[in-house]
Order: structure tokens, then C-alpha cells, then sequence
């Protein structure tokens, strides 16, 4: 019986109130959810504003003050309908696909720091789990594709089990740039390290942190991070997993109701882990940009998000200016471009390091 | 009772109900679902073993990519199991010999630990506590254990080359597209501005 108590004052424990030793975890874990779906609610408005305006329209400007309430209208819309579900579809499987995506994109949440100190679970390991969290992702599109039993969810199915596959190996040989220059896998420690070293102190010029960031020593690494961040989560212009103009809305096609708000929920969501991962990896996490009073005041937190809003921005500017790839292009900037570039990087840098003695040695075990 | 115990036993029992289903479910979509399930448990496992990072190794290249190609060609064959199972008990003894065999080995395995627990101080590597296990593994691996690495890469390499040259085919009469001369390609080289007369033809 001792174990359920140790696991029921990890779960909900208040010390406050005097039952437990600890903030529980389900609490922690409630925030951050309720905060994060949130901020996907306006972040989604937003994507939708900024495609309209470069359009040259207004956008939803109908429910609330400029329409700032629209995303809770759709919410309402989503859950009130009747879910329909194809009668050769495999009901289980159908129903478990959204599941899969809106829990994985959520999951990833669990260990980004967003502030210093702040992250659900703050573990050794937490930029592999995140590797290993959006790469199951392509299963929730997979066996919904499959299970509608349909013809064009299937091929938008098959389409994403290529797609998301090899865009992962350059996710991954990015990612092992980064962490050739930090030693760890902390996401904690990989932001800290931005904060103490890089160009700004060789320049002398410490305040200026942003220079310190990792986007300016490992600019190509950036610029293809955020592009495979792009094909990885199926957004414009790869979203040839739903494109509209060859497959009606590819693997989404039968799904509708909750199920669907559930994929779009998962997707949204996946995007801003993305997001975040860019933010944690290439900019300096929660770390202000330039390291002087007015701007330090700001919270961590709130630059943290700043951060993420702006890289979701280049996002949705993708979205609204660049026109659809074909699939096979697709495939060749992601196996013959992206590939080589990135292993030829990991080996320069990893010279470059071993040569210089450049690099963070802080989170040496 | 303690909690890493609890975990194993819920861990273990998914693993080896969801291994049983793979062999005995009836939709091979299914069973590859199942695979991937077990997959997961042997990761839970390895987690409370100490190994995390061998276990997020599991999820991202069984789970992440290997099973997602599986899933892939499962879902594009039409596999129809009626005709699999006619062959069923033809089979069924190789297969009893395979699994006893399995289970002999792993049960010497386990009692030897259990006759004689110096055994385990025998290992070739005494386990390092002092470093996280990622690198540990890279110590080993990239220095004691180099060649046995760099050679493995090599079939590897061998074995994804092979690969392409059976599959690659260059049809002579099929035309092919360069990207490269695609972008470069200018409006002034390729349009002609004609201005045409009402009633007059070119």
C-alpha cells in the first residue's frame, strides 16, 4: 500500500493544505494543458489572420472583437456535431487515430522548458524523447488514412509514412549539430549553454545574448531545421498529405466532429512543439535577447512564447506566400539536399570543436 | 510492493498479451499494431532497467522508423490469411522446436545468475555507475569496440547500396527531369511575344 500513497502524493499532492510533500504532478500538468490549448485557440486565429491579410482579406472578423473569439465558436461547432463514422471503417482504429496525434503532439509538451526551471519533467534525455515523440506522430495519420477505409485518405496516408520518415533523419542529424556543441541532452542545459558562451563574448559584446544564440554559428543548420520542421508537421508548402487539389483533404477526408478537431488540435499543437523546439535549440529558450534592464524584467516565460509566436509567424508566412511542392521534389531536397548537407555539417562541426576547443563544456558528467 | 516493481509486472503482461496477439490476430494491420505495442513495453522495461537512453533508442528506430515502413507494406499487400493458415500445422512443429530452443537458452541464461550470482561480475564490461549510460555506451562503442562499429556500418552501407542497384532502374525511353536547369530556366529563353494581326494567322 506504502507505493500507491508515494505515487498518489506524486500525482496530487498539495503541501499547502498540508496533505503531501509535493505540487503534484497532475496540476502542473493541468496548466501547462490548459495554457497550451489556449494559446493554440488565439495561435490558430492567427495563422488564419495572417493568410488572410497576405491575401489581401480580413479574416474571420465576426465572432467577438475582431473575431478574436472565432477558434472557441469552431470548438463549440466540433463538439456539438454527430461524428460520423464510415461503415467500412475500422471503428476502433478510426476513432484511435486522433487520439494517437492529439496525445503524442501533447505528450512532447511534458519536458520543454519554458522557463528556467519550469518544465513538467526536466530529464537527461529530454531532446531524444522529443525525437522519439514527433516521430511517432506520422502513426496517428498512418491508421487513420488506413482505417477510413477509403481511397484518397489511403494514399494521403501513404504519402506521410514517406514524407515524415525522411524528413526525421534530417530533424536528427540537426539536432546532433546542436548537441555536439552543448555535451547533453538536457533541453534545460542546451538553453543555458546559449546563454554562456558564443559570439557575443568572443566579440565582447556580452549583453548582445542574441548573438550568442545558436541560429548565427549554425545558420544552415537553422534554415534546414526549419524547413524539415515545416515537412515534418505537414504543413504548407509539403502538405501533400492533405492536399486539397489531388486528395480531397487527404487522410482527413472521412473524419468529422471531435475526431477531426482532434486532428487539428494534434496538428496545431505538433506545430508549436516544433516551435518550441526551434525556440530551445536555436533561440536561446527563455533567455531575453538583449541582456540589459528594460528587457530583462520581462519574464522568461513570456519570451519564451514571443520566441515561439514569432518562429510560428515564419510558419504561417510559409503557409501564405509559398506555392505546394511536388512530391517528388519533395523527396529530393529531403534525401539528396538536406542529408548531405546536414552529415557534412555534424562532421565539420564536430572538427571545428575538437580542433578549437569551442563548445559548452558546463554539462560535462 | 513498490512502484518500479508495479510498472514491471503492468509493462511485462502488456508485452506479452500484445506479443500473443500479434501471432493470433486475424488483420495483419492489427498484429503490426500489436508489434508496436510490444515494442513500447520492451522500452517501458528498459526504462525501469536504467537504460533510457537505450529505451528512446527503441521508440525512435523500431517504433519511429522500422515499423512505420512495416505498417507501410503491410497496409499496401492484400495479405489474405485464410490461404496463410492452410499451411499452419505443416509448419507448427519447426516452429515448437525454434521457440524450445529459445526458451531453453533463455532459461540457462537466467540460472546461471541464479547458481552462481559472481557470474554477473564476470561480464566483459563491469557496468560504469558513475556515468549516465549514453556515455557510457559511447565510450565503449567508439574506442574499445571501433572496428566491430565502423564494420557493421560498412554491411550496412553495402546492404542499402545493394539495394538500390536491384531497384534502380534507368528506363532508356522514359524522359527525366533536372531540377536545376527547371529553376534555372528563364521567361526570355523559353516565350516568344508574337503580336498577331486580327484575321491574319502566323
Amino acid at each position: 500500500m506504502d507505493f500507491i500513497l508515494s505515487a498518489l502524493d506524486y500525482l496530487l499532492g498539495i503541501p499547502v493544505l498540508g496533505w503531501g510533500v509535493q505540487v503534484g504532478l497532475v496540476y502542473k500538468t493541468l496548466l501547462l494543458l490548459v495554457g497550451l490549448l489556449i494559446f493554440t485557440a488565439f495561435i490558430l486565429l492567427a495563422d488564419r489572420k495572417v493568410w488572410a491579410a497576405v491575401q489581401m482579406r480580413r479574416g474571420p472578423n465576426v465572432v467577438g472583437p475582431f473575431g478574436l473569439l472565432q477558434s472557441f465558436a469552431d470548438l463549440l461547432k466540433f463538439a456539438l456535431k454527430e461524428a460520423v463514422i464510415p461503415g467500412g471503417a475500422d471503428k476502433v482504429l478510426f476513432l484511435l487515430a486522433p487520439l494517437i496525434t492529439a496525445t503524442l503532439a501533447l505528450a512532447g509538451w511534458a519536458v520543454i522548458p519554458v522557463d528556467a526551471g519550469l518544465a513538467i519533467a526536466n530529464v537527461n534525455l529530454g531532446i531524444l524523447y522529443l525525437l522519439a515523440i514527433s516521430s511517432l506522430g506520422v502513426y496517428g495519420v498512418i491508421i487513420g488514412g488506413w482505417a477510413s477505409n477509403s481511397k484518397y485518405p489511403f494514399l494521403g496516408s501513404l504519402r506521410s509514412a514517406a514524407q515524415m520518415v525522411s524528413y526525421e533523419v534530417s530533424i536528427g542529424l540537426v539536432i546532433i549539430t546542436v548537441l555536439l556543441c552543448v555535451g547533453s541532452l538536457n533541453l534545460s542545459d542546451i538553453v543555458v549553454a546559449q546563454q554562456e558562451m558564443g559570439l557575443a563574448y568572443m566579440l565582447g559584446v556580452p549583453w548582445l545574448s542574441f548573438l550568442n544564440w545558436f541560429w548565427l554559428p549554425l545558420f544552415p543548420m537553422f534554415i534546414v531545421f526549419y524547413i524539415s520542421a515545416l515537412a515534418e508537421t505537414n504543413r504548407p508548402p509539403f502538405d501533400l498529405v492533405e492536399g486539397e487539389s489531388e486528395l480531397v483533404a487527404g487522410f482527413m477526408t472521412e473524419y468529422s466532429a471531435t475526431p477531426y478537431l482532434l486532428f487539428m488540435l494534434g496538428e496545431y499543437i505538433s506545430i508549436l512543439l516544433m516551435c518550441a523546439m526551434t525556440t530551445v535549440l536555436f533561440l536561446g529558450g527563455w533567455a531575453s535577447p538583449i541582456d540589459l534592464p528594460p528587457f530583462t524584467w520581462i519574464p522568461g516565460l513570456v519570451w519564451f512564447f514571443i520566441k515561439v509566436s514569432l518562429v510560428f509567424f515564419m510558419f504561417a508566412m510559409a503557409k501564405a506566400i509559398v506555392p505546394r511542392y511536388r512530391y517528388d521534389q519533395l523527396m529530393r531536397i529531403g534525401w539528396k539536399l538536406f542529408l548531405p548537407l546536414s552529415l557534412a555539417m555534424v562532421i565539420i562541426v564536430a572538427f571545428v570543436l575538437q580542433l578549437t576547443g569551442w563548445g559548452w563544456h558546463g554539462g560535462m558528467a | 510492493m513498490t512502484l518500479p516493481l508495479f510498472f514491471f509486472y503492468l509493462f511485462s503482461a502488456i508485452a506479452i498479451v500484445s506479443a500473443v496477439m500479434v501471432i493470433s490476430g486475424r488483420n495483419p494491420v492489427h498484429a503490426v499494431l500489436f508489434l508496436i505495442l510490444a515494442f513500447f513495453n520492451a522500452s517501458g522495461l528498459f526504462m525501469l532497467a536504467g537504460a533510457e537512453f537505450l529505451a528512446l533508442l527503441l521508440i525512435v528506430v523500431y517504433v519511429g522508423a522500422v515499423a512505420v515502413l512495416f505498417l507501410f507494406v503491410v497496409m499496401m499487400l492484400d495479405v489474405d490469411f485464410a490461404s496463410m493458415r492452410q499451411g499452419f500445422l505443416q509448419y507448427a512443429p519447426v516452429g515448437v522446436i525454434v521457440g524450445i530452443v529459445l526458451l531453453l537458452e533463455l532459461l540457462l541464461l537466467a540460472g546461471s545468475f541464479v547458481i552462481s550470482p559472481e557470474a554477473a561480475g564476470g561480464a566483459a564490461l563491469p557496468i560504469d555507475g558513475t556515468v549516465d549510460n549514453m556515455r557510457a555506451i559511447g565510450q565503449v562503442l567508439y574506442t574499445r569496440y571501433v572496428f566491430l562499429f565502423q564494420g557493421a556500418a560498412a554491411v550496412l552501407l553495402v546492404a542499402m547500396i545493394g539495394a538500390i542497384v536491384l531497384t534502380l532502374k534507368h528506363k532508356a525511353n522514359v524522359k527525366r527531369q533536372n531540377p536545376v536547369d527547371q529553376v534555372a530556366r528563364r521567361a526570355s529563353e523559353t516565350l516568344e511575344v508574337v503580336k498577331v494581326k486580327s484575321g491574319q494567322g502566323l
